[in-house]
């Protein structure tokens, strides 16, 4: 958000490569992350979050839209451990398919916001110039503008279905990906062993992905762990506004959608508190896991 | 500072022009004739009709000329009908506008006068009690998406406690008062404000500890100034500067806030506006209200450096 972390988070990267060899830096700072207590709580709620969900088949005792108009309306009970929607599907097999979904979008999202992201922070971070100026007007144009706005209108007009959920979420969540790269390569191309191999002649291509490359991940970590979490968050919202994925896929956002009907929200609380508790457990999780890296990395660094 | 006014509405002129183009190329990509929406289902046309219709309303234009025309009628004030119902969509959207600045200003009041002096408070007490637990609070106020607590508040203050209306913004059988609206206003702007007094907090607390750290702060103290007075005259003033910018880096944010607390509160403001929009596909409304966001945001980006120009002079003679 701030300019200032791209200023000074360099400094652990330069340093585990220029000087002496890369692996001490790198199991500090993985002991640094292990001391972060909440951190590690969190990996290990996310990793069984992440196992049951991908695992859906196994844990679900129902298809996910199997419909079974005798049990609708249903409240927990041993047939179904969370109850049922009101055409009878079971809500805890929903809210393990859901939460592949969730998850999926939240990492395809991802990387994909990180691709363009990285591509464009290093062409600009390198060449500088009137390169690195259209992209960054670019860069602040999108940024400026709410970003779900645009989603939207985008929602709205293309045909629904997960990928363009993923492409479209991911397609505009590059920016801040984009800013961090910039300004790790603006300030790695002035150092030493970029120059040497410069004089050796390398060219430019070798030079951004085999050298500065490997430097820009480590401070790109955090940043990439939030990104999930809010990537899960948007969809989440574009499916609770009716937009995001179609049904009947569940996502833990598209079961939310039904608490939007004041007599479900009333009557039938489980069809809508096992996906809010996901979503804000997952979120909560990665944001304690991204907070921990980023301590890890480096203590002075805020995003 | 006149110039550095004239200087920022400057730079923000490339910014907008490229909205307009984002705006108006969104729905260039959109499958579907537009010219659709200007004829009946149930009528016959031929295709020389619909060429007909088509060159009525300028549609067999390329794009960059349909794209001037549109420009210049926004300049105008021009922004078109809605496919709806036919009305002029300026006049749709200046209705809902005050209801949802209400809503939004709100909700950023509530935010800036609980958040930053709680991030006072747990800065100046770093790795307490205070500290860890509203810290732990903050972020699972971060980590909650308006959408779920809008649910929550919904279902516990409204439905289950009676104590709040469940929606709208007036009441259906009296006309609005001040008391009913604020009443009426309670719930969503708390709702709202949730994820900014706990940002707000965040940062405010952040930049206490980085100024608490400074040398100025050291002199201080050690010229004897009392605890209280450093506080106040010296760390908070200083810390609350990279605030401001944080306050108005949200406002974006909000914005898209506002949609889901509408939503959820049938609030009648521009949100639950924008979602008719989009799911009725209604494109001259979807393009104004866009451009109502766009103009909005780039208005308040513009007040908040401003208001940092005014605050911290150095930034002015850059």
């Amino acid at each position: 958000m701030t300019e200032k972390p791209l200023n000074n988070s360099p400094t652990t990267a330069v340093i585990n490569l220029n000087q002496s060899p890369p692996r001490p830096a790198k199991n500090r700072t993985l002991k640094r992350f292990l001391k972060h207590r909440i951190a590690i709580v969190a990996v290990i709620l996310l990793g069984l979050i992440s196992l049951i969900s991908l695992s859906a088949p196994i844990f679900a005792r129902y298809e996910y839209d199997a419909i079974d108009l005798r049990a609708g309306g249903e409240s927990p009970s041993s047939a179904h451990w969370l109850g049922t929607d009101r055409v009878g599907r079971d809500i805890w097999s929903r809210t393990l398919y859901g939460g592949r979904v969730s998850l999926a979008v939240g990492v395809g999202a991802t990387v994909i916001a990180t691709v363009i992201g990285t591509i464009l922070g290093a062409i600009s971070g390198f060449y500088r110039g009137w390169v690195d100026n259209v992209i960054m007007r670019i860069t602040d144009t999108v940024m400026t503008f709410p970003s779900i706005v645009i989603m939207l209108t985008l929602a709205a007009l293309l045909p629904r279905s997960l990928l363009n959920i993923v492409l479209i979420i991911g397609g505009l969540s590059w920016p801040s990906v984009a800013r961090l790269v910039r300004a790790q390569f603006m300030s790695i191309r002035e150092s030493e062993f970029v120059l040497a191999a410069r004089c050796l002649g390398v060219r430019d291509r070798r030079i951004i992905i085999n050298h500065i490359l490997p430097n820009v991940f480590a401070p790109l970590v955090a940043l990439i762990t939030f990104s999930v979490g809010s990537a899960i968050l948007t969809e989440a919202g574009l499916s609770f506004l009716g937009l995001g994925v179609p049904p009947p896929t569940p996502s833990w956002g598209n079961m939310l959608e039904s608490a939007r009907n004041l007599n479900i929200l009333q009557t039938l609380p489980w069809m809508w508190i096992p996906p809010a508790v996901m979503t804000v457990l997952t979120v909560l999780c990665v944001n304690f896991i991204g907070d921990g890296i980023r301590d890890a990395i480096d203590p002075r660094l805020v995003i | 500072m006149l110039k550095y006014l004239l200087r920022r509405i400057l730079v923000t002129i490339p910014v907008l022009i490229t909205i307009t183009i984002i705006i108006f190329g969104l729905t260039e990509i959109a499958p579907g004739d537009v010219a659709d929406f200007f004829i009946s289902p149930e009528m016959e046309m031929s295709a020389e009709q619909m060429d007909a219709v088509r060159a009525r309303f300028g549609l067999d234009q390329p794009a960059p000329v349909r794209y001037i025309n549109w420009l210049g009628n926004v300049v105008q004030g021009d922004f078109g009908f809605r496919f709806t119902d036919g009305r002029p969509v300026r006049d749709v959207i200046f209705r809902r506008f005050g209801a949802t600045i209400l809503l939004i200003g709100t909700a950023l009041t509530i935010g800036i006068v609980i958040g930053i002096p709680l991030g006072v408070f747990t800065g100046l007490r770093q790795y307490s009690f205070w500290d860890f637990s509203l810290t732990g609070i903050s972020f699972l106020g971060i980590s909650t998406p308006a959408f779920v607590t809008g649910i929550l508040a919904l279902m516990v203050f409204s439905i289950t406690l009676g104590w709040f209306p469940s929606g709208g913004m007036r009441p259906v059988d009296r006309d609005p008062t001040l008391g009913t609206t604020i009443h009426h206003l309670i719930l969503p702007s708390l709702v709202l404000s949730l994820n900014y007094i706990a940002s707000f907090m965040r940062y405010m607390r952040f930049s206490m500890l980085e100024v608490i750290r400074s040398d100025y702060i050291t002199t201080a103290h050690s010229k004897g100034i009392s605890r209280t007075r450093v506080t106040w005259r010296h760390t908070v003033p200083n810390a609350i500067l990279p605030v401001i910018t944080v306050v108005g880096l949200s406002i974006p944010n909000l914005v898209v806030g506002a949609v889901f607390t509408e939503t959820i509160f049938s609030w009648p403001g521009m949100g639950t506006l924008y979602l008719d929009a989009v799911l009725g596909r209604d494109v001259p409304l979807l393009m104004g209200i866009n451009l109502m966001i766009a103009l909005f945001v780039l208005v308040a980006n513009i007040l908040t450096d401003v208001a940092y120009a005014v605050v911290d002079p150095r930034i002015r003679y850059d």
